[in-house]
């Protein structure tokens, strides 16, 4: 048996009094389309930060096609294939489109340098919908186009697992529509993705699988619809619904 | 790796022109011009090197006076047994050593924490050295007697200089000087395209303390009597910072901008005043840091910037 994907075995993680995540256990097979979901404050983003190495776990492992990489330095984690997007959409102002995706393209999985990275990144450019904008400056994009670019280059680095946190949070219908086909070919082309998500249309549309988090616990795993009807996953949202 | 291109190739041209031109002055002047013309090229020097790490990482380092001495105290302590180069080299090595050694103790501590370590890390590498040299020589000093000349050493600084910008140039279109600018914009994102940033910095600063330590190895001629107090003084660290973020960090040869004038007129201040001199400069930093953040040249920059946008702002409006 070819070990999973992503294997994540009873990752914990602590902020002094306030378990964020606790002992949450789920696995991914290559070319696997999984959604993380629950709601606000529920330690969706923490889980990412954890396999990312943007945060260390307080206990539990972390596997990688079977390689232990929890504890490791991010740069680490990100060379061995692991790529994100952020919830809070992180451009790099001083560069250009191109520079931004470049920037995946050079140090991460791929390790392209020179005009074959320049190629690379144009390329993902045009296929994200945005070529002809190579040289325009990030910061004068809208929140849609900056969110492609950083798809982009997160994509550059030929990822082995791509984390996706809320990267269609706050897109209006049509662009949604753009990015849900967007994921999609990604998933068609055999990409292993881990997305956390809050529009349930995308995730009954593109996922596999999903895993429900509440307060730090997660707490429903398996097929979108049946998850989606399961009375604790519904009462953790009402939950939310009513603190809110 | 691609050739140069257009821009590149003409301000490589532009450089070497630039060198040629300024190795030519002792031929017109020996005394006087000379004099201050080492002084400049010494800080153009040190300053370009202070930039190539603090430019980037924003990191402003008051460790150069910590290198500049380790130099210095290198051509002392081995002038009557080793040649001048070997003694040149072993600054420069003792230089990065030093500079891997803080960077590796640093990497944790960010900004105003990293100023403060960088400062008591030279005051306490000077300290030390008085005291190795109180316990066991027999001089507080030691003397370096070279048939060196002033000429020699203007030409020496000058190549120190040269090597500098074209290490700087080199770094800028290798993927550590597009690591470095990555680091610059965003941190967390550098980290997570598999930037080893602290890796990257410490390679920077090694970089930079090595040439700051051969400086001071071409300075030490010149002392003919080095002593903790002079090779250690903190006032090289406090005019690096200012003169370099005078001309401005951004480009790589914005500090010239601010050591050209300014150390015309420290030299012209320490003459007529020579008792003012630390008032003038703890000024000009106030000045600098309040009015000019971002040096003579991101001012220039900024308002290009600013025509230009006047400039797209106008055409769209009548288009
Ligand atoms: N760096 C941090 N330090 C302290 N608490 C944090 C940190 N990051 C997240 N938290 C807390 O952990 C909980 C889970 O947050 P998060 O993972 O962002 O949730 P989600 O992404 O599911 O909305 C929240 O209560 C949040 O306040
Ligand atoms: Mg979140």
């Amino acid at each position: 048996m070819t070990p999973a994907a992503l294997s994540v075995r009873s990752a914990r993680k602590r902020f002094g009094g306030l378990v964020a995540v606790n002992d949450v256990s789920f696995d991914l097979r290559p070319g696997e389309l999984l959604g993380l979901i629950g709601p606000n404050g529920s330690g969706k983003t923490t889980m990412l930060n954890l396999i990312s190495g943007a945060l260390k776990p307080t206990a539990g492992e972390i596997t990688l096609a079977g390689e232990r990489i929890s504890g490791l330095a991010p740069h680490r984690i990100a060379q061995r294939g692991v790529a994100r997007t952020f919830q809070l959409v992180r451009v790099l102002p001083g560069l250009d489109a191109l520079g931004n995706v470049m920037a995946g393209a050079v140090f991460g999985h791929s390790r392209a340098w020179g005009g074959e990275a320049r190629d690379m990144a144009a390329a993902l450019l045009s296929r994200v919908g945005l070529s002809g904008r190579e040289h325009m400056p990030v910061t004068a994009m809208t929140y849609i186009d900056q969110k492609r670019v950083e798809l982009a280059r997160a994509l550059a680095s030929d990822p082995r697992l791509l984390l996706l946190d809320e990267w269609l949070a706050g897109l209006n219908p049509s662009e949604l529509r753009i990015g849900i086909s967007l994921i999609d070919e990604l998933r068609r082309e055999g990409r292993t993705i881990v997305m956390v998500e809050h529009v349930m249309d995308a995730i009954r549309s593109l996922c596999d699988r999903c895993v429900v988090m509440s307060s730090g616990r997660l707490i429903a795993e398996g097929g979108v619809d049946e998850t989606l009807r399961d009375p604790e996953v519904i009462r953790a949202y009402l939950g939310d619904d009513d603190d809110a | 790796m691609t050739g140069f291109n257009l821009e590149e190739t003409r301000n490589l041209a532009l450089g070497t022109l630039a060198v040629g031109v300024a190795a030519l002055l002792p031929v017109f002047d020996q005394g006087f011009y000379l004099a201050i013309c080492v002084n400049i090229m010494l800080y153009a020097a040190l300053c370009t090197a202070w930039s190539l790490f603090s430019g980037p990482t924003h990191l402003v380092s008051l460790a150069t006076a910590a290198f500049y001495g380790l130099g210095t105290y290198s051509v002392g302590l081995g002038i009557d047994t080793l040649p001048y180069p070997v003694l040149v080299a072993i600054a420069a090595a003792s230089g990065a050593v030093l500079a891997g050694l803080v960077g590796a103790m640093t990497l944790r501590i960010s900004g105003v924490y990293f100023v403060i370590f960088t400062f008591g890390l030279a005051e306490f590498v000077r300290q030390v050295v008085t005291w190795l040299q109180t316990k066991f020589a027999t001089a507080i000093g030691l003397y370096v007697f070279t048939d060196i000349t002033e000429s020699q050493i203007y030409w020496m600084l000058l190549a120190l200089t040269a090597a500098v910008f074209l290490t700087g140039f080199l770094i800028a279109r290798s993927t550590l000087g597009f690591a470095l600018q990555i680091i610059g914009n965003d941190e967390t994102v550098a980290r997570h395209v598999g930037i080893d940033t602290a890796r990257a910095k410490i390679v920077l600063f090694m970089i930079s303390g090595a040439f700051i330590a051969i400086a001071g190895a071409i300075m030490a001629p010149r002392y003919s009597y080095i002593e903790p107090p002079s090779a250690f003084n903190p006032m090289i660290s406090f005019l690096v910072v200012i003169m370099a973020l005078l001309g401005g960090t951004r480009r790589l040869w914005g500090p010239l901008v601010g050591v050209i004038p300014f150390t015309i007129m420290m030299d012209f201040v320490s003459s007529r005043f020579p008792n003012h001199t630390m008032i003038v400069v703890g000024l000009a930093f106030l000045v600098i840091v309040y009015l000019i953040p971002n040096g003579v040249t991101g001012l220039i920059e900024n308002a290009r910037a600013r025509m230009k946008g006047a400039d797209t702002v106008a055409r769209e409006k009548t288009a």
